[in-house]
């Protein structure tokens, strides 16, 4: 998940899915699907650092309402930008599962259903096709509220063993396996021949090299695209095995369990979160997907200089952690600044004079921020879940829509919008926030509406050739 | 038909478009943002004249070819009028938004001018409309087939994709003519706007003679162009200056600092 930094105010969060313990257990499809489940999105969104920290001659009355209103500023101003730094994602992801669905016949086919929805859907009645798609949808709303709780209850007892085994091993399984599986029906698409040999070789540094970018480190394009990649790999699997209602229900189900567990206070991701901001800790890897590299500054509570002094020198300089180093051999006396630090300083806004009582002073003010990024680094953070369960609205939507392309472009935009409102909602409220809700909704809305409505309009006014 | 077919309409009629999105849009968050939201607030008024027309069609009788003929050409009008309606609802939102933002930055000026919004908004209408007039066609026009083998026209594909296009301009120039008209308040620019849309969808219902639709409609358009440019600000002299590529001294003197001071209050 995100990697946080030592205060968390605000996150943003979407979708919480399980690591599954027993996928040794189970077949692979379950694995992959428990997988999905492992996306949660957390969206974070810190406002800068009061760069007004140094000055001088202010009182600290109107250095807090200069802070406020450059928070208001700055956030409002890096809004648009970080909304595009969420749009450009998720339409990828978007495109390649669209693609793919017009592509690719394999994952249109109907080859059986998950151990999680039982029910079948080729019944006689409609009656009694709704009431198996509703039973469907409630035994994996179920298993995913369960293993939520799961996972919620290892990290409060610091299991954390548990849960980076089963992440590591979900995420092998995504890149190995159901990789694999995709290659394999691209070249049967186009009637590529391949031997095993180049095959291997291509899944293994395929494999090699995103379990490093997502587990490790790696440069942040490539991160950011195996993370789109493993997402859409997920949405694949999730628009072949769930049969169609049933697929409906759960996007409906699940963003009204978002909302749910994301706003109530005894809502587990809730918890979560506020577990991992009370530790100060990181929380799961690999699972949150990031327009910036974070620069993770570890700062416990008990050392505001060493936290003050990280904040100030990114306001300034912007290699951060590298400059951390070099301030921890200054003397304790003038607050941990460097001698060149201060005269850097000096030159730019005058001297001052670092007091006790001024830093004191300085400590008392509302800090928003406690990220030692640069602002104009700071980026967004959107949980692959998000990702999953809007490429699998626009996958469906492309994959049984009888309006084809317009359905599809229809709910694409819609879920764009969605987006954009919920980061705008952010921005205002400044707290964790589902991400699903919002789009999910308006994407179904747009999809029955179009499907039904918009369709058969546009069909007729493309017989006559008509124009409006 | 074949990828030739396909690439070629799809240039033609999204070409232009296309341009204009890389060279003015892609580049502003924030006119992506109003692109995005323009499409929306289009898609929107599409639902609601579909649905009107959806009624319309199921409480009548379905056997009867010419009713359900008027009843198209009703629901077109239809859809042209709402779509003029949320534009101006949109009109009406982006302009809180300027405010807003105004209000919000630095230095009391919004980062995006109402004439950009305009032009963003028109060509985000267009763009929407055009695509979802033409997309299922393009679709078509890449798999096997005969065009017209039932005694229509063999030119539908390359006079839709011509249509598209000359509809993502109009309604750029539109958009640009309308915000403005709103503006300064000029109704009857807004009612010419009206009038001129409904003409032009009007005009569709010639075809197939292609003759009397897009002849008059690409002159609407030029027509339209002109208007929307002299609205904008431009003039000819502006046109001749950008062609001689001369850079303009600028005549303001800008004070600089290297550290701003805040404002108060």
């Amino acid at each position: 998940m995100t990697e946080l930094s030592a205060h968390l105010p605000q996150f943003q969060h979407g979708q919480l899915t399980e690591n599954f313990p027993d996928n040794h257990l189970s077949n692979t499809n379950d694995n992959s699907e428990r997988r999905r489940h492992d996306n949660s999105a957390r969206r974070r969104n810190d406002n800068p650092e009061s760069e007004t920290n140094g000055q001088p001659q202010n009182n600290i009355q109107q250095v807090v309402e200069q802070d406020d209103e450059e928070d208001e500023e700055l956030t409002l101003k890096y809004g648009a930008k970080h909304v595009i730094m969420l749009f450009v994602p998720v339409t990828l992801c978007m495109v390649v599962v669209v693609a793919t669905i017009k592509s690719v016949s394999f994952y249109t086919r109907k080859d059986g259903q998950l151990i999680y929805t039982p029910f079948t859907e080729e019944t006689e009645t409609v009656g009694q096709r709704a009431l198996n798609s509703i039973l469907n949808a409630a035994i994996m709303i179920s298993v995913i509220i369960v293993m939520t709780i799961l996972l919620v209850v290892l990290y409060k007892y610091r299991c954390y063993k548990v849960i980076h085994g089963w992440l590591i091993i979900s995420s092998l399984l995504l890149l190995f396996f159901f990789s694999f599986i995709y290659l394999g029906e691209v070249f049967k698409t186009y009637n590529v021949a391949m031997d095993y040999i180049t095959l291997a070789l291509m899944i293994w540094n395929f494999g090699v090299v995103g379990m490093i970018c997502i587990h490790w480190k790696g440069p942040l394009r490539l991160q950011q695209a195996y993370l789109i990649m493993i997402s859409a790999l997920m949405a694949l699997v999730f628009i072949k095995y769930l049969p169609e209602w049933t697929a409906w229900l759960i996007l409906a189900v699940i963003s009204v369990y978002d909302l749910v567990a994301v706003l109530c206070p005894k809502g587990p991701l809730r918890m979560l979160v506020e577990t991992a901001q009370e530790r100060n800790e990181t929380l799961f890897p690999a699972l949150i997907y990031s327009s910036t590299m974070v620069w993770l500054v570890n700062m416990a509570e008990e050392d505001p200089e060493a936290q003050r002094k990280a904040s100030k020198n990114s306001t300034y300089d912007k290699q951060a952690p590298a400059s951390q180093p070099q301030n921890d051999d200054a003397e304790a006396d003038d607050g941990g600044f460097s001698q060149e630090w201060q005269q850097q300083r000096d030159s730019r806004i005058g001297p001052i004079e670092s007091t006790p009582e001024s830093r004191a002073a300085v400590q008392a003010l509302p800090s928003n921020s406690q990220t030692s990024e640069d602002p104009e680094e700071r980026g967004v953070k959107l949980g692959l879940g998000d990702f999953i369960f809007y490429s699998v609205l626009v996958g469906k939507a492309s994959a049984t829509a009888s309006g084809d392309w317009n359905t599809t472009l229809a709910c694409f935009v819609a879920i764009l919008i969605g987006l954009c409102l919920t980061l705008l909602l952010l921005a205002i409220f400044k707290k964790a926030l589902p991400a699903l809700p919002i789009s999910i909704t308006f994407g179904l809305v747009f999809y029955f509406a179009t499907d039904n409505l918009v369709q058969p309009f546009m069909d007729q006014l493309a017989f006559h050739q008509f124009y409006i | 038909m074949g990828a030739a077919v396909f690439f070629g309409c799809a240039g033609i009629a999204f070409g232009p478009a296309l341009a204009l999105v890389l060279l003015t849009v892609a580049a502003e968050p924030l006119r992506v943002i109003i692109l995005v939201a323009g499409a929306f607030f289009w898609l929107v008024s599409l639902l609601l004249a579909s649905l009107i027309w959806f009624i319309s069609v199921h409480l009548s009788d379905q056997e009867d070819a010419r009713l359900q003929f008027s009843l198209l050409v009703f629901g077109a009008a239809v859809s042209v009028l709402l779509q003029e309606l949320f534009r101006f609802a949109y009109f009406k939102l982006l302009k809180k938004a300027d405010e807003g933002l105004a209000m919000i930055s630095g230095d009391g000026r919004s980062p995006i001018s109402l004439k950009q919004m305009a032009y963003v908004s028109g060509l985000s209408f267009g763009l929407i409309s055009g695509v979802f007039s033409v997309i299922n066609i393009l679709a078509d026009s890449m798999g096997p087939g005969i065009v017209g083998i039932h005694g229509d026209s063999p030119y539908y594909f390359i006079t839709s994709a011509f249509l598209t296009m000359a509809l993502v301009f109009l309604h750029t120039f539109w958009g640009v003519i309308f915000f403005d008209a709103c503006e300064k308040r000029r109704y009857w620019c807004l009612g010419l706007v009206v009038a001129s849309h409904l003409v032009t969808s009007g005009l569709t219902f010639l075809n197939p003679w292609y003759e009397a639709s897009l002849v008059p409609i690409y002159i609407i358009m030029i027509c339209m162009g002109a208007w929307a440019f002299f609205t904008a600000g431009g003039s000819f002299r502006n046109v001749l200056k950008c062609l001689s590529c001369k850079r303009q001294e600028d005549s303001r003197v800008m004070m600089y600092s290297a550290l701003r001071v805040p404002f108060e209050d």
